[in-house]
């Protein structure tokens, strides 16, 4: 059975995009179909993540649209086969999602593929109400600060008022992933803890992602972090976070990138 | 100075959180309401505009909100003729 997720936060910046790759390609890689799709329409950077941004023809507007076909439009990913991107417009406007043409493609794509990890743009308006309109699960993803919770709370609001589930009397399944997380910081009081941000939010934790140069250094390279280097910090949470998002239930860690001596010995590789 | 500062930011975060706490819970109590505290502002002007004639500028209204209670102040400059005027009638 297909599963459709929206990776949302409210705020810009917090690490959506990077989620979306990142837990999308742990997925795919456990050989599981997974496409992800960018909401982000005239602000597309997935693809760019993903390091596809010179295969992209058709996008979700023109599929909306009925310009192109599904098939079409969606990149399959030079890695991982299981692996597909349906980019989103850079030309267009947001008013160009219909709710119905996004329903017509969510369903289409359900019928394809195992996960469906829609890429929500940032803020509370049609792009992101679109994006969260036909899932799941969201994955709310929050920096422990306090413009991120507050904004994560607001889109906790809108998941149980404004989603297709919730008009049903139904409800989205929700989890909070933390990223750019500094164990060191929090433990000296200077940043909001786990525990601070869940109690004020009151949801499950899907994952505690650290904060860590791996992340830019993929971004950069146009590979999802869970690919460009397996054994970073940042890797293992998001994979432990995919496991989860499939069921498996798994200690929850703070992955460290701290090294110990025979690893600076020896360099990345003994990590 | 330097020292003070050293001692005070230790445990920025205790606040963080308990600014959190106090803000989300009025954001989640007017959710999908309109804000009462903004109707009452209002309603309360209407009446006061009905037997004196207020000047917008002439109203300060304050708002400060707390974790078990809000306190809405509305101050209204009523010109000292309009008594004068009730007297009179």
């Amino acid at each position: 059975m297909s599963k459709v997720i929206v990776v949302t936060s409210g705020k810009g910046g917090v690490g959506k995009t990077t989620s979306t790759a990142a837990i999308g390609a742990a997925l795919a890689a456990t050989g599981q179909t997974v496409a992800v799709v960018d909401f982000d329409v005239g602000l597309r950077n997935l693809d760019l993540v993903m390091g596809a941004e010179r295969r992209v023809v058709y996008d979700l507007i023109n599929v909306v649209q009925g310009v192109a076909k599904l098939p079409q439009a969606l990149i399959r990913d030079k890695r991982i086969d299981t692996l597909s991107l349906l980019p989103a417009s850079q030309t267009r406007d947001k008013d160009a999602l219909t709710e119905e043409g996004v329903a017509r493609v969510i369903k289409e794509l359900r019928a394809k593929f195992d996960w469906v990890i829609c890429d929500s743009p940032a803020g509370i308006e049609r792009g992101a109400t679109l994006a969260m309109r036909y899932a799941d699960t969201a994955i709310i993803v929050t920096n422990p600060e306090v413009s991120s919770v507050r904004d994560s709370d607001r889109i906790i609001g809108l998941l149980d008022s404004k989603t297709e589930k919730a008009e049903k009397g139904e409800r989205v399944e929700k989890h909070i992933l933390i990223t750019r997380y500094d164990a060191a910081r929090a433990a000296r009081g200077e940043m909001l803890n786990i525990k601070d941000v869940l109690d004020i939010l009151s949801l499950p934790l899907l994952g505690i992602v650290p904060e860590s140069e791996d992340v830019l250094r993929a971004s950069n390279l146009g590979s999802p972090v869970t690919l460009n280097d397996p054994a970073s910090a940042p890797a293992r949470a998001y994979r432990d976070a995919a496991s989860r998002l499939k069921g498996q239930d798994l200690p929850m860690t703070i992955p460290s990138d701290r090294k110990g001596f025979l690893d600076k010995l020896f360099g990345r590789r003994a990590a | 100075m330097s020292l003070l500062n050293l001692f005070r930011r230790r445990g920025s975060a205790p606040v963080a959180r308990e600014r959190l706490q106090i803000l989300l819970s009025h954001e989640r109590a007017v959710r999908g309401q309109s804000d009462l505290l903004t109707k009452l502002k209002d309603e309360i002007l209407a009446v006061v505009a009905k037997h004196v004639n207020v000047e917008h500028d002439q109203v300060q209204v304050t708002l400060d909100r707390g974790e078990k209670v809000s306190l809405l102040e509305i101050n209204v400059e009523v010109p000292n003729s309009v008594g004068a005027l009730a007297a009179a009638q």
